[in-house]
């Protein structure tokens, strides 16, 4: 994984800067308290979420134990169907492949799909090098390419902006890409919505050639399925010529009907919503409808590593509906580009050191950007055990003693910000024991699996305050 | 040796040694509501207009009128529409139709004002209208880039409860296009704005009896 970003200082020194900037601390605050809320409400419309969450953690693990059998039946289901698949071990190999199939169309430009696959491996940076350029068609990822930003979340990259920001990055910089703002822009979210629709149609209209990543590969039929809210990636999906999707092996599923699971987990898990607006899937290409040419990247780039890692590999489970960033408190204050990864937040945690290796500074520390809190298990659908995995990394960063050094510094100094972050943890504290009275007993929601549960009674006053009284 | 050689190579010797896993329990409901045709349309409606959707019913002899308004209201002066869309739907109105054709444009489709499609089948647990290419819906193309989209679905017949109902009623060889309420982003703030690069417009027909 070549995502590491340049001179990235560890997770302690990264988040140490983030907690103390208060416009990135109150726009995250919003957000993930907002998402969450919602969340819940959507979860606990399904009865049997704890038999679909089940179901696909099942689904996953059968995936990945037998993922040579199922890479290679979907290949033969996509060439079938009409498709060309490539296959590529790392980030190099996969824009090189991207680049060359590009430059085969003589086209210069491409409209994306907001992918994180084509993130992690810095695509548009290896096509604008090959004089290719990437326009980004996500409103979001929209935001972080015209403020020459990094993504800080996986589902909504431009998390750590509000909308006052917004309105000054598209004012400054939309008419060096395109169409310009239009005049008198204010910070209304519609307004912004509808410059960036103003500025993108023109892009989409001339597009010959769409990049794409995948939320799932269907094995047994070769379909490919694209899961998204604003319509960008129907665009990208059905108006170009070309369509080329970079998907990582381990979005692999067997069968269609698995995709009942997951059109029911994810969903509800990203954003909250019974359904996203629009879903898209294709099956090679279609005569008379959509794109002419199919191509499918199949990306392994450290996936086969992680799949190694017998307690590591449930990490490969993730359908990055980013559900455990928006409880983790970690990532609540610290933000999203404190991980150094496309992938921020507990999931990231653990996902990044594993595709990358644990040789920078950056990698052995994110096994302690966690409070071990639990919260990033609760809420997965695919029930990735993150706490255990990342007791599991902390263990490989440890005994990497010897030769690494300045390894072990930068992870005892993780360690230490999450540990001994007095002023967070002592202030959640007191203010928990104080509206104790308040709290409720059990979970929101009517679904069987909150009912069964009761949240752990708050103690009255804080154990710093207990000790502070009794033995100082 | 290849780079597929290489991958499966590397995935064969990671899961060498990993147990066989287990047979995937399908232990979740296949429905969350009632077994009434009727509970589940009012389901549907409800939850397409929860997400945004104007939602309409009428009976097959309402129909020709009640697009002829919603078209007349739009102002639509032009209506595109699939080959297939039985011609009744559109003998009231007054809009110029524009056939779907493979040779138009993207420019050309983005100067219509309307679109009107059947479809393939309907979901009320989510509020979701499932398009698969037939005759009566037309390339996905068109119920993309034109602003506003009648989509009619027939009912009882192309209703289901539950997104496990609707997948063994859907040909994965056909590309699908699954639409819940209007194009819309949480982007800003996660403020729900209606309405990006998709139709702003989504107006569903409940078409019974």
């Amino acid at each position: 994984m070549s995502g590491t970003y340049l001179g990235m200082p560890s997770f302690p020194e990264a988040a140490g800067k983030a907690v103390r900037d208060e416009t990135l601390r109150g726009n995250l605050r919003h957000a993930t308290h907002t998402i969450r809320d919602k969340r819940a409400k959507a979860v606990s419309e399904l009865v049997d979420w704890p038999g679909l969450r089940e179901a696909g953690k099942q689904i996953k693990d059968r995936t990945l134990r037998h993922l040579d059998d199922y890479l290679v039946q979907l290949e033969k289901s996509v060439t079938a169907a009409g498709g060309t698949v490539h296959w590529a071990a790392d980030a190099d190999e996969a824009n090189r492949i991207v680049a060359e199939l590009v430059k085969a169309t003589g086209e210069r430009e491409v409209v994306k799909v907001k992918s994180m696959a084509t993130q992690e491996i810095g695509l548009n940076e290896a096509l604008e090098a090959e004089g290719i350029t990437a326009y980004e068609t996500d409103l979001a990822e929209l935001i972080v390419q015209l403020g020459e930003d990094r993504p800080s979340h996986i589902l909504v990259p431009a998390i750590h902006r509000n909308r006052g920001e917004i309105r000054e990055i598209f004012a400054r910089t939309m008419s060096e890409w395109g169409r310009p703002a239009p005049e008198g822009l204010t910070d209304a979210p519609a307004e912004l919505a509808e410059a960036a629709r103003l500025h993108l149609r023109e892009k989409f209209l001339r597009a010959k050639v769409g990049i794409s990543g995948a939320n799932f590969m269907v094995a047994e039929t070769g379909t490919l399925v694209v899961v998204e809210s604003e319509g960008n990636g129907r665009m990208c999906l059905t108006l170009p010529e070309t369509l080329i999707s970079v998907v990582g092996i381990e979005k692999t599923v067997p069968t269609w009907q698995d995709l009942e699971v997951f059109l029911q987990t994810l969903p509800r898990s990203s954003t909250a919503e019974r359904m996203n607006p629009y879903t898209s899937t294709w099956t090679g290409t279609t005569e008379a409808d959509g794109p002419k040419n199919f191509h499918l990247v199949l990306l392994d780039n450290g996936r086969t590593a992680t799949l190694a890692d017998e307690v590591g590999r449930q990490a490969l489970r993730c359908i990055r509906c980013s559900a455990c960033l928006n409880v983790c408190p970690v990532y609540e204050r610290a933000g999203g580009h404190a991980y150094g990864s496309v992938y921020p937040g507990p999931i990231g945690a653990i996902l990044s050191p594993q595709l990358r290796g644990m040789e920078s500074e950056i990698d052995a520390s994110l096994p302690y950007a966690s409070s071990l809190c639990g919260a990033c298990y609760d809420v997965c659908p695919v029930a990735i055990d993150i706490p255990e995995v990342l007791v599991h990394l902390r263990e490989r960063a440890a005994g990497r003693g010897g030769r690494g050094h300045r390894l072990e510094k930068a992870a005892m100094k993780a360690a230490g910000w999450v540990l001994n972050h007095p002023a967070v943890l002592a202030a959640g504290e007191k203010v928990a024991s104080k509206t104790r009275g308040l709290h409720p007993k059990r979970l929101p929601g009517a679904s069987a699996w909150t009912d069964s549960r009761d949240l752990p009674e708050l103690p009255p006053e804080p154990f710093r305050d207990w000790w502070k009284k009794n033995r100082t | 040796m290849s780079s597929r050689d290489l991958i499966l190579a590397r995935v064969r010797a990671a899961v060498a040694d990993a147990p066989e896993a287990a047979e995937v329990s399908r232990d979740y409901l296949t429905s969350h509501t009632a077994d009434d045709p009727a509970a589940v349309l009012d389901l549907l409606h409800e939850n397409l207009a929860d997400y945004r959707a104007l939602v309409h019913r009428t009976r097959p002899a309402g129909l020709p009128a009640l697009i002829a308004r919603l078209l007349a209201q739009r102002g639509a002066t032009q209506v595109l529409a699939p080959m297939g869309l039985p011609a009744p739907w559109l003998a009231r109105a007054a809009a110029t139709r524009i056939d779907d054709r493979e040779t138009s444009t993207a420019q050309e489709l983005d100067a219509v004002d309307s679109v009107v499609t059947g479809c393939a089948v309907a979901i009320a647990e989510t509020g979701t209208i499932v398009l698969d290419g037939g005759a009566d819906q037309g390339r996905r193309r068109i119920t993309l880039v034109p602003d506003h989209h009648i989509c009619v679905v027939r009912a009882p017949d192309q209703v289901v409860a539950s997104v496990p109902q609707a997948l063994p009623r859907l040909d994965p060889a056909r590309p699908l296009t699954w639409i819940s309420g209007p194009s819309a982003t949480s982007d800003i703030e996660l403020d729900r704005v209606e309405g990006v690069h998709g139709p702003r417009t989504l107006e569903v027909v409940l078409l019974e009896g």
